[in-house]
């Protein structure tokens, strides 16, 4: 009997409470339940109408810039030893894959009649994509980014303001991508009539871990169609880097129907499923968790501020749990020769974040974990310009 | 402190033994309003005197905090309360402790969220709080489609689950809601979290008189009650108010217990005016 049979089918919708399996679920305050029920209401009718269906694509095509294309990365592969493919949501307006969900609950926010958009950001990447989205559907916006992330990632801030968007500086907790999303959330209880919370991952109250899987679907469907064409078969190996898990879950929607072994890649300091964490309740979803013995929740640390996130999406827990995908974890400096060993083989600087899934891959294929002559495609989630400055300093004349 | 309860507060006399929905009830008959201050657990060194102080000076009932990393729906002075308590090393099993040397006389509710709850697990978490006197718990993140599971360990523990209900709350939904919490119902006075404000929001008198169309069950309002006019004004409708960070504020400024204890009666006064 296949996992799929066990649990029923996987990466379809959640049960009625907004669970996959055990986990998920809505843990907000009833502040927010109503402004959650409607939500799904809203994203269920959209998403099955086709006249949304159409502007979703043709956003994503004529302003986005997709399909992103794949590439077939001949020199890298020689020396692992593996055939791999690169899906290069790197190219993308913005430089990521989070354009591809902004587009998608910027269309909903028009079509619940809402003026404005909250998101909380890491990176600064889905901050971005969220300021470009608010601009090109003409609503207001406002990024809330820990006082630490708004050093490492300053290119970001002055983008967000050069896009029209107010960015507030998170100054609690740890003053990352954990205490924004805190601080979002409490915007958005206060605002939650003309506001929509533009959450950037996999994560938070249901709706949003399915709703925001949906719009990234697109990657992996893609990604799926060219690699037939590619390889005239699926790959062996799909691999993603895991934050809150949005170009995971999206890339992984494509080819959980297929014989490919499904990778998720955390951050080590960061990896709640990777290592070290236990399922609790956090920013309103089950999920694991890194947390002390009394629950109180632990700062994630990694040199990535996009997946510094003590958390991963409740889908990833599932899948997890009945063994569909498997997570592992890659350190700071494994991550920082990736990306170098890609800038130099491929021409192509990757963001610290997909780094970190090359960082496991050229691991695995170097230890054999990944046989030679598998075929892996891999989701470059976003380039290495905003990270370039950070680069630079931590390497210093190591480059 | 221990021992008998503060002379001068008829609600403390009755408190030993009785329910918190029994005990709020015989405290509000005859339209007595119900004051229920707040206090960060293992803020201070002498938090349970904060306690003691408040209901020396006529708390019906007192709403414990459990300091929380990630305390989303509260603002900045119970934030900063929740980080230097967590700072002092508080934690769920240390505020117990402290409670169960503590005999104030009117029953205790925490307030704390899901996360510290389920990682104890629902019954254990129940038990250690009745333990320390513990009579209801507030945990605002598990709302009606969540709190079933927590809701039937802590009643046989003999803790009461609290529900919020808010302005944007439908109904039908509130009907529901009235039904599932027990102690009282928390009306939540504004879309917001918890900090102080300089007016009362004109949400909180609507609500209330929702709430009150739904429930002969206590009904108390809370959230941004900074000064005793607004908890007039909030308990107009209602059977009484919590008064939370107005208190922490004072609190994280320094104010000693007595200080803390004389505000608390002002608030006491007016609503008893
Ligand atoms: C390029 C890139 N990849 C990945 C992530 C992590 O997000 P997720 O795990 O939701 O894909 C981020 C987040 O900021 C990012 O900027």
């Amino acid at each position: 009997m296949t996992s799929s049979e066990l649990t029923g089918p996987l990466m379809a919708e959640p049960d009625a409470t907004g669970r996959f399996g055990s986990f998920g679920g809505c843990f907000v305050p009833e502040s927010l339940v109503p402004a959650c029920q409607e939500l799904e209401a809203h994203f269920r009718s959209a998403w099955a109408d086709p006249v949304f269906r159409r502007r979703y694509e043709d956003v994503l095509r004529d302003y986005a810039g997709r399909p992103s294309p794949v590439t077939v990365c001949d020199n890298l592969s020689n020396e692992l030893g593996v055939r791999l493919l690169l899906k290069r949501e790197d190219l993308n307006h913005t430089g990521s894959h989070k354009i591809n969900n902004v587009v998608g609950q910027g269309l909903l926010t028009l079509r619940m009649g809402k003026s404005r958009l909250v998101a909380e950001t890491g990176a600064g990447q889905h901050g971005v994509a969220t300021a470009t989205a608010a601009a090109l559907f003409g609503l207001e916006c406002t990024v809330y980014m820990g006082e630490v992330d708004m050093v490492r990632q300053e290119l970001n801030v002055f983008r967000m303001r050069l896009l029209g968007a107010e960015v507030r500086a998170v100054t609690s907790g740890s003053r990352t991508l954990k205490d924004a999303v805190n601080e979002a959330l409490r915007d958005w209880v206060a605002s939650v009539e003309q506001t929509h919370y533009c959450l950037g991952s996999v994560m938070g109250p249901h709706p949003f871990p399915w709703m925001v899987r949906e719009f990234q679907r697109v990657i992996g469907e893609e990604a799926r169609r060219q690699c037939l064409e590619i390889l005239g078969d699926d790959p062996d190996y799909v691999v993603a880097c895991a934050g809150g898990g949005s170009n995971a879950a999206g890339t992984f929607a494509g080819f959980v129907g297929t014989g490919a072994q499904l990778v998720g890649v955390e951050a080590a300091g960061g990896a709640a499923l990777g290592s070290g964490g236990v399922p609790g309740v956090l920013h309103g979803m089950r999920s694991y968790l890194l947390q002390d013995e009394f629950g109180q929740v632990l700062e994630a640390e990694s040199i990535s501020a996009g997946l510094d996130y003590p958390g991963i999406g409740p889908e990833h827990a599932h899948l997890a749990e009945v063994g569909r995908a498997r997570y592992f974890s890659a350190g700071d400096e494994e991550v920082l020769d990736a990306l170098q060993l890609l800038a130099r083989t491929e021409g192509i600087i990757p963001a610290l974040e997909p780094a970190h899934a090359l960082a496991w891959l050229v691991r695995a294929a170097r230890s054999g974990e990944v046989p030679a002559g598998s075929t892996v495609l891999l989701t470059m989630s976003g380039r290495g310009d905003k990270d370039a400055e950070q680069v630079m300093r931590v390497l210093g004349g190591r480059a | 402190m221990s021992g008998a309860p503060p002379a001068g507060n008829p609600a403390a006399a009755t408190a030993r033994g009785v329910a918190l929905e029994e005990h709020l009830r015989r405290a509000s008959t005859g339209g007595r309003k119900l004051l229920v201050p707040y206090v960060t657990g293992g803020l201070r060194e002498d938090w349970t005197e904060l306690l003691a102080a408040m209901v020396a000076a006529g708390a019906d009932a007192v709403e414990v905090g459990l300091p929380f990393s990630d305390p989303m729906m509260d603002g900045p002075t119970i934030q900063e309360a929740s980080t230097v308590a967590l700072g002092r090393g508080t934690t769920p099993a240390s505020v117990a402790a402290e409670l169960r040397a503590t005999d104030v006389g009117v029953p205790l509710v925490v307030m704390t969220y899901a996360n510290l709850v389920l990682r104890a697990g629902t019954r254990r978490f129940a038990s250690e709080m009745a333990a320390a006197g513990v009579r209801g718990a507030i945990v605002p993140d598990l709302p009606l489609e969540e709190s079933a599971e927590w809701e039937a360990d802590a009643a046989a523990e003999g803790v009461e689950t609290v529900l919020l209900a808010a302005p944007v709350t439908p109904d039908d939904r509130l009907a529901r809601l009235c039904a599932r919490s027990h102690g009282f119902v928390y009306g939540v006075n504004l879309m917001g979290v918890t900090g102080e404000r300089r007016d009362l929001a004109a949400s909180s008198a609507v609500l209330a008189g929702r709430l009150k169309a739904h429930t002969d069950k206590p009904v108390i309002m809370g959230f941004g009650i900074s000064a005793p006019e607004q908890a007039v004004a909030a308990a107009r409708e209602a059977d009484g108010v919590v008064v939370a960070s107005a208190l922490m504020r004072m609190a994280l400024d320094g104010a000693s217990p007595e200080q803390v204890g004389r505000r608390v009666a002002e608030f006491r006064a007016a609503l008893d005016a």
